[in-house]
């Protein structure tokens, strides 16, 4: 199985140190044509301003979404931001997801933390989960879903077909099951 | 829900979201806007860049927190600001205030000649500079979540940076082919914490995010400490500085971004208008030198 990791900015190699563990083949993203050939994509954690404007500079946003109508793509915190529909301020947006999201929903650095979630599609084990300058997914709607929540019901992350999005960093733990769990809907 | 907050793992973790990125100096606001729009993953917010601190003289300290506050408010990307070395109270305002992370830096004047801050005393994270492999695992000793080379700053000139960034990458892939009865001998030798330097000799690189800085002022500058192995850059006054800052501010964006394709490089690197003048290091009194101040 080959998957990308767009390579824009933010933590693409943390990504792909995972995956390789996992035994995937991987390429890293940053032009249209890197996207020839693969199985699914995940774009990764960093700022979702510069990832966006990245991708508006080098043609990718159609091809991006041309891609996520087909295949699995999967994006943590700045690209969960990049997969909504809306993310309550203008910037560049790829909109596969019916999910709208608030950036920074926590607070500043100081206000990041670690926690503990219940997600019942990666078994009974609670997952800990790394949130930085994290945003909440505000609203999910069909055919989205929610895939977890903190207890207080804010959501975390949601599903919609081949499409993943996480406002939490599975990249920056060594649980590699949410990776598992992706690259089952990627096949 | 136990949601722990200030943890090792979150502090690094910020700086591992900046990666393959450009962090810009700004004094204004409207600064800070042109940085957002041009693409930078965050700003440092100062009353003055490096060139400027170096022409004027005098004292350099923290800015003012107000000036810091308006630009944490212009922008929805991250906001560091520096304190001067081993000023902990002038950290202790910083954290007040809500910046994300906290730069402690050479480019202001010292305020301490012997020790730095303990930085694991607070939540919010640190950034330090280095100049080889043992300064970097001392300041990452002392709490440090990221480090970035010292260069020289408010220069244009990218030499000492380079200089810095070889040493620190070249000592690791040393140390990577070192017996491990060998390690205790060279944490003593490069005043290094013992548990680092085996955790570097492990990891096969510095246990947390590795920035370069200090005197990148071109797209070429950029891609070339992203090619010796750099994780992103810093670029102080190199961006506003020069003729035209929002244009060479993207292009440099772009310049790390795809640090390894020529072609991309030779097209952002056209027209961006003047450089900032810059002062040559080799020519510079040792005096006027700022990498030498920390310990």
């Amino acid at each position: 199985m080959k998957i990308g990791v767009l390579a824009l900015q933010g933590d693409f190699a943390e990504h792909i140190v995972m995956l390789k563990r996992l035994g995937a083949e991987t390429v890293e993203v940053r032009l249209p044509a890197h996207l020839e050939g693969l199985d699914g994509l995940i774009i990764p954690g960093g700022e979702s301003t510069t990832i966006g404007k990245l991708a508006v500079d080098f043609g990718l946003i159609e091809p991006l979404r041309e891609f996520g109508r087909r295949r699995a793509i999967w994006g943590t915190c700045a690209g969960a931001i990049f997969l909504s529909k809306d993310a309550r301020r203008n910037q560049p947006l790829l909109g596969l997801m019916e999910i709208t999201v608030q950036r920074n929903a926590f607070g500043r650095q100081v206000d990041s933390f670690e926690a503990d979630l219940a997600i019942p599609e990666l078994g009974e084990r609670p997952y800990h989960a790394v949130f930085i300058r994290a945003p909440i997914i505000e609203s999910v709607s069909e055919p989205a879903r929610v895939l977890a929540a903190l207890p207080d019901g804010r959501i975390v992350a949601a599903q919609q077909g081949k499409l993943l999005a996480t406002s939490f960093h599975p990249e920056l733990t060594e649980d590699s099951r949410f990776h598992e769990f992706f690259l089952t809907l990627a096949r | 829900m136990q949601a722990t907050t200030g943890t090792f793992a979150v502090k690094k973790g910020l700086a591992q979201m900046l990666k393959g990125g450009v962090i810009m100096d700004v004094v204004t606001p409207e600064h800070a806007k042109i940085a957002e729009d041009a693409g930078a993953c965050a700003v440092m917010a100062l009353e003055r860049v490096p060139a400027d601190i170096r022409a004027q003289g005098g004292v350099a300290r923290m800015s003012d927190p107000e000036l810091i506050l308006k630009i944490m408010d212009a922008v929805s990307i991250p906001v560091m600001a520096k304190c001067r070395i081993g000023h902990f109270v002038e950290a202790q305002i910083l954290e007040a205030i809500g910046v994300d992370y906290i730069d402690e830096s050479e480019v202001l004047t010292p305020a301490d000649e012997e020790h730095h801050i303990n930085k694991h005393l607070f939540k919010v994270p640190f950034v330090c500079g280095c100049r080889n492999l043992g300064e970097a695992l001392r300041r990452i000793g002392e709490g440090a979540a990221m480090i970035r080379t010292k260069g020289e700053a408010g220069t244009g000139d990218v030499v000492e940076a380079v200089r810095h960034a070889r040493a620190v990458l070249g000592e690791i892939r040393r140390l990577t082919t070192m017996a491990d009865e060998e390690l205790m001998h060279y944490a003593k030798e490069i005043g290094a914490p013992y548990e680092l330097v085996k955790e570097t000799k492990e990891l096969g690189r510095l246990p947390v995010v590795n920035f370069a800085a200090g005197g990148v002022a071109t797209p070429a500058d950029a891609a070339l400490m992203m090619q010796l192995g750099m994780d992103g850059v810093f670029v102080g006054s190199g961006i506003f500085k020069s003729g035209d800052p929002a244009k060479r501010a993207a292009a440099i964006v772009k310049a790390v971004t795809h640090y390894n394709d020529p072609a991309i490089l030779a097209e952002v690197s056209k027209n961006l208008g003047e450089p900032m003048v810059g002062r040559n290091v080799s020519t510079m009194p040792e005096i006027e030198k700022i990498a030498g101040r920390g310990w």
